[in-house]
């Protein structure tokens, strides 16, 4: 079963997904503050965490750029709609972004896709990554390859956008699941690589 | 003009109050003092011979109050350049009596006029050195004071005002070594106590936000604690409204994502269902986009009322050509084919609103899938270079 570790400064809402995924994973710990949580998911070595965006002493960032580098995977997790919250999380290194208005049973969907390798986008996160590559940049870009979305991770980002699950986009499109996920991980790849310049003025705007 | 400006006292000349070119009137005015103080002033000058040439210097450069007739206008221009030319005469005819090197008519001329020019731009709030007039302005009447003065200076015993001005030098470098550092410590002090003052501004804003919003829904809430639909819809519209502060959800009024949003509140409020607005891009408000705006509205009514769920969710994309709106729910769904025709909500309110505007809707739905509404609208743009 995937072991999750729960990053959040409100006991309550800790407790809560607790419960919540409880019956679908293994929660192997929990913590409160950024130091407790680099300290904590250390020694258990969870599969995935489930991370705040905005807690005291550096917030999830925090956490993120300690353990970048390790296997265990992070999940970002938080009320924000912001989007510079959003695309921080994901430059650092975070393989999805949901919302805490999201359904338990669509969390624990989330928490197995990133403990797969997934990527995770909410249609809030889809909405910002077309937002952001939206027009030709003013500037040449860097790479290509990196700055622009193609025509079909276009189409897979609107269905994400409009709440479609990888099921039913594959369904649409007619492709299988895989391309799907193929699409996804390469999204947030270029998301986290692309040099362009909305995302690394709202990476700038957070010191990363 | 002067509105959201501090009032400023303005020197003015007031051909309206005096009798001759109100330079008089205008600096009695000016400075509180009687006119008839003023005008012995100017008659102890010309006998000092210099009171003719600081009238005139004062009439060529005082501006007349705005609202007032200009006297340059009752004048005849020939009039105008005959008493400029008297002036003159009168100038240059004391000049040479008085002789060039003697006394202190020149250089007094001289900071006189300069001195008239730099109060003159001093006292106008509106040109604070923007325009190259009020710039040259500044420069002239500088180097008229400064000329003056210069002549003073050569004409005087110059090694007596050096010390004196080398004596001056050394007291204000020491008095300004001796309380630099008190000095530092009440500016930087104020500019603390400035920032603080702010922040505590900042605090009872914000609190008094809380306490209208948040502290009020918290109480409506308790009161109908016994109402799960209630204290649902109280709760997402306190959340929307909180969001709004903090996150600053940034649109324009009359644009698209605006009117969007202003619509799902308000069905949000009304049916007691969350509504997951995503918007990408923006586009200006036509009657085009009123009506997707509308079909979509209607869309989402249809989801809250029929789909038995409690969350929808939007999408819309404003691109070049057009505009997309997508209303998805997860709900019970149905059969399209069987919707009987006098179920106006769809065909009338959704499909044919959207295509008298020259758009598409469409709606996709099956038992227990969900349904999707998907309305494209082209723009203007698109639409008039395809006629």
């Amino acid at each position: 079963m995937t072991t999750v570790y729960l990053v959040d400064d409100h006991a309550m809402f800790r407790s809560g997904v607790r419960a919540e995924l409880g019956t679908r994973l293994t929660v192997v710990g929990e913590a409160g503050t950024p130091a407790e949580a680099i300290a904590g998911i250390r020694s258990a070595e969870p599969d995935v965490v489930l991370l705040d965006v905005h807690m005291p002493d550096g917030g999830g960032l925090a956490v993120l750029r300690e353990l970048v580098g390790t296997p265990t995977r992070f999940l970002a997790l938080s009320v924000s709609d912001a989007a510079e919250d959003v695309i921080a999380l994901i430059r650092a290194g975070a393989r999805g972004y949901v919302t805490k208005t999201i359904s338990a049973g669509d969390l624990a969907d989330a928490v197995e896709r990133v403990a797969a390798g997934d990527a995770v986008f909410s249609p809030r996160l889809a909405g910002f990554v077309l937002d952001a590559f939206r027009d030709a940049p003013a500037e040449p870009m860097a790479d290509p390859d990196l700055d622009q979305l193609t025509p079909r991770e276009r189409e897979v980002l609107r269905l994400l956008a409009r709440g479609y699950a990888y099921k039913e986009i594959a369904r649409e499109l007619f492709i299988s699941i895989k391309t799907v996920e193929t699409h996804a991980s390469n999204v947030l790849r270029k998301l986290q690589m692309s040099s362009r310049h909305q995302l690394t003025r709202w990476a700038a705007d957070r010191g990363i | 003009m002067t509105a959201t400006l501090p009032a400023t006292r303005r020197l003015y000349r007031r051909p309206d109050l005096g009798r001759l070119g109100g330079v008089v009137s205008g600096i009695a005015e000016h400075t509180g003092l009687r006119r008839r103080t003023i005008a012995l002033m100017f008659l102890v000058l010309t006998a000092a011979g210099i009171g003719v040439a600081l009238y005139a210097a004062y009439w060529i450069v005082l501006p007349v109050p705005p609202g007032l007739p200009s006297t340059r206008r009752d004048l005849p221009t020939w009039l105008e350049y005959l008493l400029v030319a008297v002036v003159l005469a009168v100038v240059t005819g004391i000049v040479i009596w008085q002789g060039l090197g003697g006394g202190y008519f020149i250089p007094t001329l001289l900071a006189v006029v300069g001195g008239a020019f730099i109060w003159r731009q001093a006292s106008d709030p509106s040109s604070r050195l923007t325009s190259d007039v009020a710039r040259a302005r500044l420069a002239i009447g500088a180097v008229l004071v400064i000329s003056g003065g210069a002549i003073v200076l050569g004409g005087a015993d110059f090694s007596a005002v050096r010390d004196g001005l080398l004596a001056m030098l050394v007291t204000v470098i020491g008095i300004a070594l001796l309380t630099g550092p008190w000095w530092i410590g009440l500016v930087s002090q104020l500019g603390r106590e400035r920032a603080e003052r702010i922040r505590s501004q900042e605090r009872a804003d914000i609190a008094a936000h809380l306490h209208d919003s948040v502290l009020q829904t918290l109480a409506l809430i308790q009161r109908n604690a016994d109402s799960p639909r209630e204290v649902a819809r109280l709760a997402r519209g306190q959340e929307r409204e909180l969001r709004d502060l903090l996150y600053g959800t940034r649109t324009t009024s009359g644009q698209l994502a605006d009117e969007l949003r202003s619509v799902v509140a308000e069905i949000e409020d009304a049916y007691a269902i969350a509504v997951d607005v995503v918007m990408v891009g923006d586009a200006v408000l036509d009657e085009r986009l009123s009506a997707a705006v509308a079909a979509a509205r209607e869309a989402v009514v249809n989801a809250a009322k029929h789909a038995a769920v409690t969350s929808v969710s939007l999408y819309a994309e404003a691109e070049a050509e057009a505009v997309s709106i997508f209303v998805r729910d997860r709900g019970v769904g149905f059969d399209p084919a069987s919707v009987a025709d006098d179920r106006q909500g769809l065909r009338g309110s959704i499909v044919g609103r959207v295509e008298r505007y020259g758009g598409t809707a469409r709606i996709r739905s099956a038992p227990a899938e969900g349904t999707e509404v998907m309305i494209r609208m082209p723009t203007e743009r698109r639409t008039r270079s395809e006629q």
